[in-house]
């Protein structure tokens, strides 16, 4: 459901505080903060900086997120409504996270497979599942789960693009993002990562990888409406087919 | 939520029982201990150290003092206090060498280094704080800066301070009392450990009475001050439970009122910034 934000207005200890309205402090699921549009707007302002000034605060690129998509969430959750894999997934709600999931026998599974590189790519990279940041600013707990399914898959996306996790990889999987979903912070990170690239990356970036990855960005159908974790067995190259990813150069 | 073990209090704006609101903020202050002095730049855009300024001049401490910085944290009281007590130490030693004027060079060198080993003229400064990580954070401050002659740093609760009866000649209380449990306690060990014709001074935020300035405050407070937590320090909560906390906390007559039963006299109070914060100020005599 929706939550009107509150503002936090004084109990005053003279008994003031009546003329203003005082609302609730809803909290719509765990970890979750009520904000004001003025609060959103500061929160958005101020992250966008931080995460320019800080590049490893991906606390704050997580809020930016959160504080901007507010036109690209529904719009996400709509398309995974009208999808049978994601309405199955909307309605079970299921999370990557290392306890979720059966790293030996993911491991085990042959080599090509979906299981088998993604575990490949958590070890040569050295990430984990668990450092995704919860949701705090979203006013709405379906809409919550969507970005953070986004942000589980995120993994995923480049196990199925086949890009390292260094900042040339973020890049290209950002611009993939940006225009899968329309998350303004995608398109933002698209367009100010590069910023932070050499001359020699930046020509590789702009003559073939982003190019490709716009093209499969645009190709493929929505990659919040698979359900991964159903998908371990399926060959990395039959489900980039499926999807419509073009073979990354 | 079953019996609640013990009195209800405010937290910010939650009610929870005193072994609740104790544990919650330790725990506020042991996540910003870190990011504190950042924070309070950014909340206040640097006035918090006029703020700071002005309690030391106000305290006018001569060398000699002995000051008991109760909340002391990250030492930004305890460091201005040796700053200026040094300050008057140095000027007193030139004053003192003008007179000398037909002295020889040997007794001049001499003297002057006599008192170049007391350049704070016995001055000391005992910074108490019940959180570890502010100590810690408060120490590492001190090594960076070059602070250590006069300075000791002690784990204590202000409710219950680990000092002899009539011992230090000032007691300071920074942007503490409001995080106190219960003032009252605090005060009345201020006065404990206070020597007969010491002084007690509290800073702290305030009420503001301007309804306009009161109302464009508490905006600032509330839209804008979390943001910065979040945003700096990554810890919203932190800094809502600020916010709420000092509208909780009692306004500047009421204070007063607590200090006077605490057994001080001349108790007075002066405000800064048209109440946003406060100076009270008290006397065991």
């Amino acid at each position: 459901g929706r939550a009107r934000p509150s503002h936090s207005e004084p109990r005053g200890r003279d008994g003031r505080g009546g003329e203003e309205e005082m609302e609730g402090w809803q909290q719509l699921y765990p970890g979750h903060i009520p904000t004001s549009p003025l609060q959103k707007a500061l929160l958005a302002a101020g992250s966008a900086l931080m995460a320019l000034y800080d590049p490893y605060r991906h606390d704050m690129v997580a809020v930016l997120g959160e504080t901007t998509g507010c036109l690209a969430l529904p719009n996400l959750r709509d398309k995974m409504k009208n999808h049978p894999e994601g309405y199955r997934i909307l309605q079970e709600r299921p999370r990557i996270r290392l306890s979720t999931l059966d790293m030996a026998r993911l491991q085990g599974l042959p080599d090509g497979s979906l299981g088998r590189e993604y575990v490949r790519f958590l070890e040569d990279n050295k990430v984990s599942p668990d450092t995704r940041m919860p949701p705090k600013f979203v006013d709405d707990e379906e809409l919550a789960y969507v970005i953070q399914r986004y942000r589980e898959v995120h993994d995923l996306m480049h196990t199925l693009l086949g890009m390292p996790t260094n900042m040339l990889g973020e890049v290209v999987v950002k611009w993939f993002e940006a225009i899968q979903t329309g998350l303004p912070m995608c398109v933002l990170g698209a367009a100010l990562g590069p910023v932070r690239l050499s001359s020699r990356k930046l020509q590789v970036l702009a003559t073939e990888l982003v190019p490709w990855a716009i093209r499969s960005g645009l190709n493929a159908s929505c990659v919040l409406n698979v359900y991964y974790e159903q998908r371990w067995e399926q060959p990395v190259e039959s489900l980039r087919e499926e999807l419509g990813i073009f073979p990354p150069p | 939520r079953g019996l609640a073990a013990g009195p209800e209090m405010h937290f910010g704006f939650q009610t929870v029982t005193e072994e609740e609101r104790r544990e919650k903020i330790y725990r506020v202050f042991e996540t910003v201990a870190k990011k504190y002095d950042v924070m309070n730049d950014s909340m206040t855009l640097g006035i918090h150290r006029v703020w700071k300024d002005i309690l030391m001049h106000k305290m006018n401490p001569c060398p000699g003092t002995l000051l008991l910085d109760v909340a002391g944290g990250t030492g930004d009281i305890a460091f201005r206090f040796i700053n200026y007590v040094r300050s008057v130490q140095q000027r007193q030693l030139q004053k003192k060498l003008k007179h000398h004027q037909n002295l020889s060079w040997q007794e001049i060198f001499e003297s002057y280094q006599k008192d170049q080993f007391k350049s704070l003229g016995d001055s000391q400064v005992v910074v108490c704080d019940i959180n570890r990580e502010m100590l810690k954070v408060g120490k590492q401050k001190a090594q960076y800066l070059g602070y250590s002659e006069g300075l000791s740093w002690v784990l204590g609760n202000a409710e219950e301070l680990p000092f002899d009866d009539d011992k230090f000649d000032v007691y300071t209380i920074a942007f503490g009392i409001r995080n106190v449990t219960c003032i009252d306690l605090a005060l009345q060990e201020a006065y404990r450990v206070l020597k007969p014709g010491g002084r007690f001074l509290c800073l702290e935020f305030s009420h503001v009475s301007n309804p306009l300035l009161s109302r464009l405050y508490d905006l600032y407070s509330f839209q804008v001050i979390p943001v910065l937590g979040e945003v700096i320090a990554g810890d919203w909560r932190s800094y809502q439970y600020l916010v709420e906390s000092i509208r909780q906390f009692p306004p500047q007559e009421e204070l007063k009122a607590m200090i006077e039963d605490a057994g001080f006299l001349k108790v007075d109070y002066e405000n800064l910034n048209f109440g946003i914060v406060a100076i009270h100020s008290g006397f065991k005599l």
